[in-house]
């Protein structure tokens, strides 16, 4: 089977898991469907309005920096794993590599980009 | 291979399946199949075990007595009663809603809480997926959480769900970078990726968690954030937008949101007791998995004090508190452990 076989059984099952637990749920459970009970609910209050509105460019920043740091990790992660190999070298390669991300972070940092105004 | 309880009881029932079909990939096939029902087996367990103690540590912590009155004077049947009452809830669906997407959602949501399980080594030789590059593929699954909660909040047609739709990600992704960064240091140190060696390298009780402090804290911060507890649960801050992007969920598809919960909430303990306490490693008096079992389970009441010590933040106190002190924390992290092993000489 492999070491990935397991996992992709696993894979399948979990996919499956949600079905199973509905299809009793669907048996069981009441139908009286009344138009009110299908509004967005609000706290009771009638909905105004789409909710599908502009939102935040806040949260794109943000988005855009993870993005830079989470390509940095999977290059990270094997150079972590072969420290011990390469030594001193490798840390100052790392360092360099890390200034370079780092900057961008400065820079969205001193233009704000990290507060919510 | 080392040997444990766990793993000699899977050889040993391999063995005899493979006495009964005489077909290898059959015995193999078989084992794997009792290993997910066994995984998803704990999956279940730990929500129906951890609504029951969520109720019980809450209210032991604000001096009441919590559920009491199902099942004897402990309430020991709450999480049955509750279980059936999910199950016998109207499933509604709001109107204008993106049908696909909105089914789509909780069922997505579970997958990669319950495929992490897989890498665990819940004793030597215990692991599902026992892969060399298990911490990058198990971080790789657990990132695709973030999609299903948009997806929810998206497709609910609710002003509510959608906001805390943008929230969750927002979150998730700001503290992903330091959950991950904080890891390097072990990875340094042990340098694999499998989780059973990372474990073995702590052999001797030199536990990570000793080596690795400041890492430590900013997984234990980062974790939680991540599987959205208090005092990081914006996304369902229900003072304000009602409860994120379950809103509009009931019943059966609700209840799949929150085994998601509990799933990633017993992930974030073991993953610490994996990565910073020694894992299924203790004295000799216990089997590895109880040990494992028992450090899981310390770090999951942890994970509840927290809920009710601290307040719950606000949106831009989270954001600038992991993109300015997180971060930077767990960078300074990977540096300092490099130069300190520079120093010493250990690479």
């Amino acid at each position: 089977m492999g070491e990935f076989g397991g996992l992709g059984i696993y894979l399948v099952v979990a996919l499956f898991f949600p079905v199973m637990a509905l299809v009793p749920a669907f048996m069981l459970q009441p139908k009286q469907p009344s138009p009110e009970k299908y509004i967005p609910y609000e706290c009771g209050v009638d909905s105004v309005g789409s909710p599908y509105i502009r939102f935040r460019a806040g949260y794109f920043l943000y988005a855009l920096l993870f993005i830079l740091f989470d390509i940095e990790t999977v290059f990270l992660y094997p150079w972590a794993v072969a420290f011990r190999m390469v030594g001193a070298f490798a840390l100052m390669e790392m360092v360099v590599f890390v200034l370079i991300l780092v900057l961008g972070l400065a820079y969205a940092w001193r233009k704000g980009d990290l507060s919510w105004n | 291979m080392e040997t444990s309880f766990l793993s000699g009881l899977a050889l040993w029932l391999r063995g005899e399946i493979y006495g009964v079909t005489g077909i290898p990939v059959l015995s193999d096939l078989a084992l794997d199949v009792i290993g997910i029902a066994l995984l998803l087996g704990i999956i279940s367990m730990a929500a129906i075990v951890f609504t029951y103690a969520e109720r019980k540590v809450c209210a032991f912590m604000q001096v009441r007595l919590g559920p009491n009155r199902v099942g004897g004077r402990f309430g020991l049947l709450q999480p049955v009663a509750d279980m059936l009452k999910l199950m016998s809830k109207e499933d509604i669906m709001p109107e204008g809603a993106d049908k696909v997407l909105w089914a789509l959602s909780p069922a997505l949501l579970f997958v990669p809480a319950a495929l992490v399980y897989a890498f665990f080594p819940f004793d030597a030789g215990a692991v599902l997926a026992d892969v060399n590059v298990g911490v990058f593929l198990l971080f790789a699954i657990s990132g695709q959480a973030v999609l299903p909660f948009l997806m929810g909040g998206y497709a609910s047609n609710n002003k509510y769900s959608m906001v805390g739709g943008f929230r969750v990600v927002s979150q998730m992704i700001s503290y992903e970078a330091p959950l991950l960064f904080s890891l390097l240091g072990i990875l340094m140190l042990t340098g694999s990726m499998r989780l059973e060696d990372i474990v073995e390298a702590q052999a001797g009780g030199l536990w990570f968690v000793f080596l690795q402090p400041l890492a430590f804290v900013i997984f234990l911060i980062s974790a939680v954030a991540e599987t959205n507890r208090t005092p990081f649960d914006l996304v369902e801050g229900e003072s304000e937008i009602i409860a994120g992007p379950f809103t509009e969920y009931s019943g059966m598809r609700w209840a799949l949101f929150f085994l998601a919960e509990y799933a990633n909430l017993l992930t974030a303990a073991i993953l610490a007791t994996t990565f910073f306490l020694g894992g299924y490693l203790g004295p000799d008096f216990l089997p590895g998995f109880a040990w494992f079992f028992l450090k899981a389970v310390l770090m999951v009441f942890l994970i509840m004090w927290f809920r009710w010590t601290f307040p719950r933040t606000r949106v831009d106190q989270i954001l600038s508190f992991g993109w300015k002190a997180m971060l930077p924390l767990s960078i300074l992290n990977v540096f300092l452990t490099g130069v300190v092993m520079c120093a010493l000489g250990l690479v």
